[in-house]
């Protein structure tokens, strides 16, 4: 019999502080994406309020445990199931970090084509976007941080890319 | 010479000399301020040159900074700020600066006027690229790239913001003040090193207090502001769609204290006031081109701003007030004014130096610096010993960004210059010297009014309050040319003079597109920023038309040379893409495989063992662990799509090929998907693990496009279907366990066995692994008794060791991409080197998968007449005589006999390997009526390996046929 030993995403890879900034890895109980059938939305909004606290948000929100993750699919962080919805367990594909610190933005600025001002983009914001060469999700967690999630295989890049832009910014002094 | 004794210096050589500057300064000044006056060669005719300004604008002193992978050629001395052991060479000369062979086209000048090449160097036509070019180019030119890798780090970035402020000169900073404090959130971009324009390079007042205090004041101001930010060495280079600014920002310090080189922003602004000043031009009289002959504005600049007399004695000549300025402050500063020439008859001027009105510079002399100049007066001519001459022909209005989304600027009369058209760009409005406004009141007032109006527009209230300063009217009387003996430059970057734009007028290239093109002039790295004006000015004389009538050619972006460099920042190695890596990767790596690209991901090619010294044994090796025990492959980069919803069968039904709502739920169908045209897209197979729920793969390289393709069909083709589709690839580590050995290894790692009842060939279901829930799914890709395993990628690492650890117990062991190619070639299985996109379901062999019984996305389009028959080049397999023949992919196929030309090309090979199982070469390719022509011996042929070898064509499966093995 197998006895399996679990990694992260980013295992041995985090943290990572360079300057005012630093980059933390951030481990999900699970996720889990949710995208309603026809008809179904209204339901399966109501019924994750009654389970996690938040139904689906609009279009580039968070609300809670609950974010918007693109066309008809909110992704929920932790295991739900609900009725009249693909249901479908992410907790394994996602690398998720998190980005702090006084200028944060001028770091991600160097890799995010986005407006990310904080007069803009608020907290419980989220972009689909791009990240350097990533497609990444960007949510506002607080006024100087930020949390990134990209594909599990290219977290690798994603700490790559954000490590020249932290350098980048930091020589500046 | 300097004015006064800096406090602190930098030593910095130009072609080895140790020269002192002041930081801040740039190069041009500690140049001046040593007494070096010819620092460059001219493009063409490697005429000796200096400085001519003090700016960006900079036509002559082309520079090369650093050296091996830090050499950067073409920089402008002008903007080039002095650092500790900065390295500066001189360029476009040989052996030495002051002695260069190549000043021999100078004497040749008057056989290489414009169009000399196209007329002289037609034939034989083939010697244009290979002899004539060659010479020309090496001939004539700008620095070289040092050939080597370029080592510096630089930057993309972007930035947001209300109002960008283009230029900090008095209108940009009244803008920004303005617009700043109504509360806008504002950039401000100078390409200075310190922003304030000219307010840092006249002698002026401003609000009753000396210019540059003001300044001071408003950029605290502006500073303490926490909605302006402030961009200095940051030149705007281009206009374009949605308030969008491409800008190129140097960095202070740069390469020395480990920062980026430069950095290229992308400003996107809701509105955007161009304040970017103008640009003196000079004007075309005989021999204007000798190492201190300059602009007006620029001696002004060194003068005021950096303390650097450009010469001991200065003479001034212009048509316009201007120069009355600039000998009034070399006299402030202490420095002899030779003489002041105005063109204009009507000159007044006060001040303590020769004055000549209504007169002219008709020559000059000095080799290597300037020595004395010629003037014509209504007396007679007279000769002026002078070192430097100060020139000014007027000012041409900073109009290029208002042109950049093809807007035309408009001739003003007054100023004899262009000024922008109104609404040339969506969003951007202009203020001051670019708009025409020369005065510094009419700079401060237009910059304050047009914020206002700006920020007016977004909703918030400005106040105007603006400064008091000179509000002198701007005076001119245009000169563009002087006759007299010799070549009157133009275009001193690319050596074009008014005798080459008459020789275009007269050759009939009056268009000014067309003298443009036929002169050269405008083009290299300045874009004729100082040149066009006057170019046009001439040809419209040389045309007899006005200059309205005569246009302007327009300006593209960027305003100043951006290096590829920092466009590509980020890109450059491996920043080119990103990197994928499975789960396995270090245990991969830790066995020594080299690992491959297949798309972004990284797989291992082999896994070498001791003794190998050659792919080829670890591969046949890792051949024999599938064919004989057991074999471990990571599959996890093969697309997997999760698709659920009560129509996920109808969904499947519509893009595959053959049907899927007929799939028992725990079972696995193979599936072959078609463009809209009917050809191939992509290949793999379905599990269904519910009623309502598909897993999908398909191969590695078509993932993204099968999931886009799913979506498509779902949003645009069919959105009557109800079910949803998602990329779970990353969630799952999948791994293939692949030999007659499979099941037993299988059991050790699972928590319950399986048995062969249970789990028959193409069964799919839940197991768990280790306590973990993982997915099963008894699927071949070699042909033998296999399976593939999944577990939630966390635990692939460690699945992944623990298969192999025990695969290598029995006999087996991991087995690379090598192997993996060999065990499906033997078993004639397809990957895209087979549908590779111009191949239909019956070229491989699989016309019969397209179901009769429903409808598929590309089923009517593969039915098209010449999609099928005896015409078509078909699937097959091709075997090699002997292990010593060994085939080639990419090799035609031939008739026994025929010549092997294009013409009589009957297919190709696209696949090859040698087979350890068979014990020969083995190849698959597509041939002309092939299926027919199993048996036959063809002659394969690749031109570029230069191999020739015949096969013979067999059916594609090459290894057990019926498929016993996958089933038993």
């Amino acid at each position: 019999m197998a006895s399996l030993i679990a990694l992260t995403p980013c295992a041995g890879l985090l943290p990572l502080t360079i300057g005012a900034i630093t980059v933390t890895e951030v481990v999900p109980q699970a996720l889990t994406s949710v995208a309603p059938f026809k008809g179904h939305k209204k339901a399966v909004s109501e019924a994750l309020k009654a389970k996690v606290g938040a139904g689906l948000p609009a279009l580039n929100r968070r609300s809670g445990a609950v974010t918007w993750f693109g066309h008809g699919v909110w992704m929920v962080a932790g295991a739900v199931s609900v009725e009249g919805a693909a249901v479908t367990d992410q907790s394994d594909a996602w690398a998720v970090v998190e980005i702090k610190g006084a200028g944060v933005e001028d770091v991600l600025a160097r890799l995010v084509p986005v407006d990310l001002r904080a007069s803009v983009f608020k907290k419980g914001h989220v972009a689909k976007t791009m990240l350097a060469h990533l497609s990444v999700t960007v949510v506002r967690t607080g006024a100087d941080s930020f949390e990134i999630t990209t594909m599990r295989s290219m977290s690798k890049t994603l700490l790559h890319d954000l490590e020249v832009a932290m350098r980048g910014v930091a020589a500046r002094g | 010479m300097r004015l006064a004794t800096p406090e602190k210096t930098v030593t910095f050589t130009f072609d080895g000399q140790r020269i002192k500057g002041v930081p801040g300064e740039p190069v041009s000044a500690a140049l001046l301020a040593a007494g070096i006056k010819l620092v460059a060669r001219s493009f063409k005719y490697h005429r000796p040159r200096g400085i001519m300004s003090a700016g960006s604008e900079e036509q002559n002193a082309l520079v090369t900074v650093g050296r091996g992978t830090a050499q950067e050629p073409n920089v402008r001395a002008t903007t080039l700020e002095v650092s500790e052991g900065l390295e500066v060479f001189s360029q476009n000369a040989w052996p030495s600066l002051k002695h260069d062979v190549m000043a021999v086209n100078d004497l040749v000048s008057p056989f290489l006027a414009a169009g000399f090449y196209y007329k002289t160097f037609m034939w034989p036509r083939s010697f244009w690229e290979k002899l004539y070019e060659p010479i020309i180019r090496r001939a004539a030119g700008l620095g070289a790239l040092s050939g080597e890798s370029n080592q510096d780090t630089y930057e993309k970035a972007f930035a947001f913001c209300d109002v960008l402020v283009i230029g900090a000169g008095p209108a940009g900073l009244m803008a920004a003040l303005t617009a700043g404090r109504a509360g806008a959130d504002v950039v401000l971009a100078d390409e200075d090193t310190a922003m304030g324009g000219r307010l840092l390079r006249e002698r002026e007042d401003v609000d009753g207090k000396p210019a540059a205090d003001w300044v001071v004041e408003a950029l605290a101001e502006l500073e303490a502001m926490p909605n302006v930010r402030l961009m200095t060495r940051t030149t705007v280079t281009g206009a374009y769609d949605q308030g969008t600014y491409g800008a190129l920002g140097r960095i202070a310090g740069g390469r020395a204290a480990g920062k980026p080189l430069e950095c290229f922003w992308r400003i996107v602004a809701k509105r955007a006031v161009l304040c970017a000043g103008a640009l003196e031009r000079p004007i075309a009289f005989p021999n204007n081109d000798r190492p201190g002959v300059m602009l007006a504005s620029g001696v002004r600049a060194y003068v005021n701003r950096w303390g650097v007399a450009p010469g001991k004695a200065v003479a001034v000549f212009g048509n316009n007030d201007d120069a009355h300025r600039t000998a009034r402050d070399l006299a402030a500063a202490g420095v002899k004014v030779a003489a002041v020439i105005d063109s204009r008859d009507d000159a007044k001027v006060e001040g303590d130096f020769p004055l000549y009105t209504g007169a002219e510079v008709i020559a000059t002399k000095g080799r290597h610096a300037l020595e004395s100049i010629t003037i014509k007066t209504g007396n007679g001519t007279r000769v002026i010993r002078c070192d430097c001459l100060a020139v000014s022909g007027g000012w041409n209005p900073t109009v290029h960004l208002t042109c950049h989304m093809n807007g035309r600027p408009t001739w003003d009369v007054g100023i004899a210059s262009f000024v922008p058209t109104p609404e040339s760009i969506p969003g951007m409005v202009t203020a001051g010297a670019c708009n025409g406004a020369f005065s510094t009141a009419a700079c401060l007032n237009e910059g304050a009014e047009v914020a206002a109006g700006v920020v007016a527009d977004l909703g918030l209230a400005a106040e105007i309050k603006t400064p008091s300063a000179d509000d002198a009217a701007y005076a001119i009387q245009p000169l563009w040319a002087v006759e007299g003996k010799g070549r009157k430059w133009i275009d001193f970057q690319n050596d074009v003079h008014v005798k080459d734009v008459r020789l275009a007028a007269q050759e009939n290239f009056r268009s000014v597109e067309h003298m443009k093109r036929y002169t050269t002039q405008g083009m290299a790295p300045d874009q004729g920023k100082s040149s066009n004006v006057v170019a046009l000015a001439v040809l419209a004389d040389a045309t007899g038309r006005g200059i309205p009538e005569t246009g302007t050619t327009t300006f593209r972006p960027p305003y100043v040379p951006v290096s590829i460099a920092v466009m590509g920042a980020g890109s450059q190695g491996k920043g080119f893409a990103p990197e994928r890596f499975t789960t396995s990767h270090s245990a991969s790596v830790d066995r020594g495989a080299p690992m491959i690209e297949a798309g972004l991901w990284y797989r291992p090619s082999y896994f070498p063992k001791e003794g190998e010294s050659h792919w080829r044994q670890s591969c046949d090796r890792e051949v024999g662990y599938v064919r004989e025990a057991v074999g471990i492959c990571d599959v996890s980069t093969l697309g997997k799509i999760d698709i659920q919803g009560p129509d996920a069968a109808a969904l499947l039904d519509f893009v595959y090929t053959n049907g899927f709502s007929t799939l028992k739920v725990g079972r696995v169908r193979y599936g072959l998907m078609l463009r809209e045209d009917g050809h191939v897209m992509d290949d793999g197979t379905t599990a269904r693990l519910g009623e309502t729920h598909f897993v999908m793969t398909t191969t590695t390289a078509a993932a993204g496009l099968v999931m886009r393709h799913l979506e498509y069909v779902l949003q645009a083709i069919r959105p009557d279907l109800d079910a949803q589709v998602i990329s779970v690839t990353e969630q799952w580590a999948q791994f293939a366990v692949a030999g007659p050995k499979s099941r037993e290894l299988l059991n050790t790692v699972l928590d319950q066995p399986i048995t062969d009842e249970d789990w028959p060939f193409m069964a799919c279901g839940a197991v768990s692994v280790g306590g973990v829930a993982g997915r099963l799914f008894r699927i071949s890709f070699s042909g033998e008794h296999a399976y593939e395993v999944a577990v939630p990628s966390r635990y692939g690492e460690s699945l992944f060791r623990q298969l192999v650890a025990q695969a290598e117990v029995m006999g087996g062991g991991p087995y690379g991409m090598e192997a993996l190619n060999v065990l499906r070639i033997e078993k004639g299985f397809i990957t895209h080197a087979e549908i590779h996109g111009r191949t239909t379901a019956f070229d491989i062999g699989m016309e019969r998968m397209v179901s009769a019984k429903k409808d598929c996305i590309g089923k009517a389009a593969a039915a098209r007449p010449g999609l099928l028959g005896e015409s078509r080049q078909q699937l097959v397999g091709l075997k090699s005589k002997g292990v010593d023949h060994a085939l080639s992919a990419g090799a035609h196929l031939f008739d026994k006999g025929a010549s092997h030309s294009r013409v009589n090309s009957k297919g190709y090979v696209t696949s090859v390997c040698y087979s350890p199982t068979i014990g020969t070469h083995l190849g698959l390719g597509f041939l002309e009526n092939g299926r027919a022509r199993h048996g036959e011996v063809i002659v394969l042929r690749d031109h570029l390996r230069n191999i020739t070898e015949e096969v013979e064509v067999c059916d594609p499966v090459f290894f057990d046929q019926d498929g016993g093995r996958a089933r038993g």
